[in-house]
């Protein structure tokens, strides 16, 4: 285990992954701002999306950082270019109800947790100490999230159809999480953190029992694939840039 | 069409270790584990708190407004119950 198992570029690309996935989901569910079924969880979803952002500027100066071009966070976040983001596709597809934003948060939250874990004891020091700060969130993240699909999967007959329909949707995008790459086993090799799909199993006896309190269904994997991790995104995610980035395109170093 | 509301809970919050619960506000949640969520969620995004009670609004015995006169209105002419009223040796500070 040594810096030189990894390139810099590899490095960077794990790092970015990291920030990616936590600034587009971020994005995302602050799109719940104002428009979510109460109040309370108006703010509770409004809570979580300003974790994610402020994880992903952690993050993204860390990545900066590590590049050493002199880009911060608001270059990165604002001003690359959608092949350039490394988050997995199940982050930028639409929050289509409340029950998709909450199974995509359980999801999501319970690889975060398994995945700051095991980054804590990352050897890139300053990705442990975000990772230390990041954990508590996310296990509130996943405790929260974990409470409304036992809710909404074992509640109505109407909720139960639309959390289940969420479950069968996302599930696919789920398996871009494990998918392996160079860049994980250079990481994994360098102590900078885990292959991801070193996780899969653990994530699994995270998911599976809560999804089946919920009364939900389990859909079979598919050989369906995205790639976004990869810089292939969908259809929605050119659409998500331009809602993030237009103020600091139009308005080139705005700030306020 | 059925409609249900949540229930409403009060929200309790201990400030600092050593404090009392203070009651800071109301939230609606269809359970008690959810009501304590949202509490965390709406009441202590600002370092308010340590410690977070939630009760069901309902369960709440209150004294009736309107008794009032007879409720508390005795009270107020036996200031003598004030321990103001007695003469204190000067060694004994902060009464």
């Amino acid at each position: 285990m040594s810096e030189h198992d990894i390139t810099r570029a590899e490095h960077i690309e794990y790092v970015l992954r990291l920030a990616d996935n936590v600034l587009i989901l971020g994005q995302r569910i602050s799109e719940w701002c104002g428009h979510a079924p109460v109040i309370e969880e108006d703010l509770a979803l409004s809570n979580m999306a300003l974790d994610l952002i402020g994880q992903s500027r952690l993050l993204l100066t860390h990545a900066g950082e590590l590049e050493g071009k002199g880009r911060d966070e608001d270059q990165l976040a604002f001003l690359r270019v959608e092949r350039d983001f490394r988050n997995v596709t199940l982050m930028e597809v639409p929050n289509e109800d409340f029950g998709r934003t909450t199974v995509r948060n359980f999801l999501f939250s319970a690889f975060q947790v398994l995945l700051w874990d095991k980054l804590s004891a990352s050897t890139d020091r300053a990705l442990a100490a975000i990772a230390a700060k990041s954990l508590k969130e996310a296990r509130y993240h996943l405790n929260h999230s974990a409470e409304w699909v036992i809710r909404l999967g074992d509640g109505t007959a109407l909720s139960q159809q639309k959390t289940q329909a969420a479950l069968d949707y996302l599930w696919p995008y789920s398996a871009e999480l494990f998918a392996d790459s160079p860049v994980d086993a250079a990481a994994a090799a360098a102590g900078i953190g885990p292959a991801w799909s070193a996780l899969e199993a653990e994530w699994e006896a995270l998911v599976l029992p809560v999804l089946a309190e919920a009364t939900l269904v389990v859909p079979a994997r598919t050989p369906f694939k995205s790639f976004g991790k990869f810089g292939r995104h969908s259809e929605h995610m050119g659409h998500l840039l331009a809602t993030m980035q237009y103020m600091q395109r139009t308005y080139p170093g705005a700030q306020w | 069409m059925q409609k249900k509301e949540w229930p409403l809970w009060e929200v309790f919050i201990r400030s600092r270790n050593g404090l009392d619960h203070k009651h800071c506000g109301s939230v609606h949640a269809p359970d008690a584990t959810m009501a304590l969520q949202v509490a965390r969620d709406v009441y202590t995004r600002r370092l308010e708190g340590v410690s977070i009670w939630v009760v069901k609004a309902s369960d709440i015995v209150a004294s009736d407004p309107d008794a009032k006169p007879e409720l508390f209105d005795p009270a107020e002419d036996k200031i003598y119950r004030h321990p103001t009223f007695y003469q204190l040796p000067d060694e004994v500070n902060h009464m």
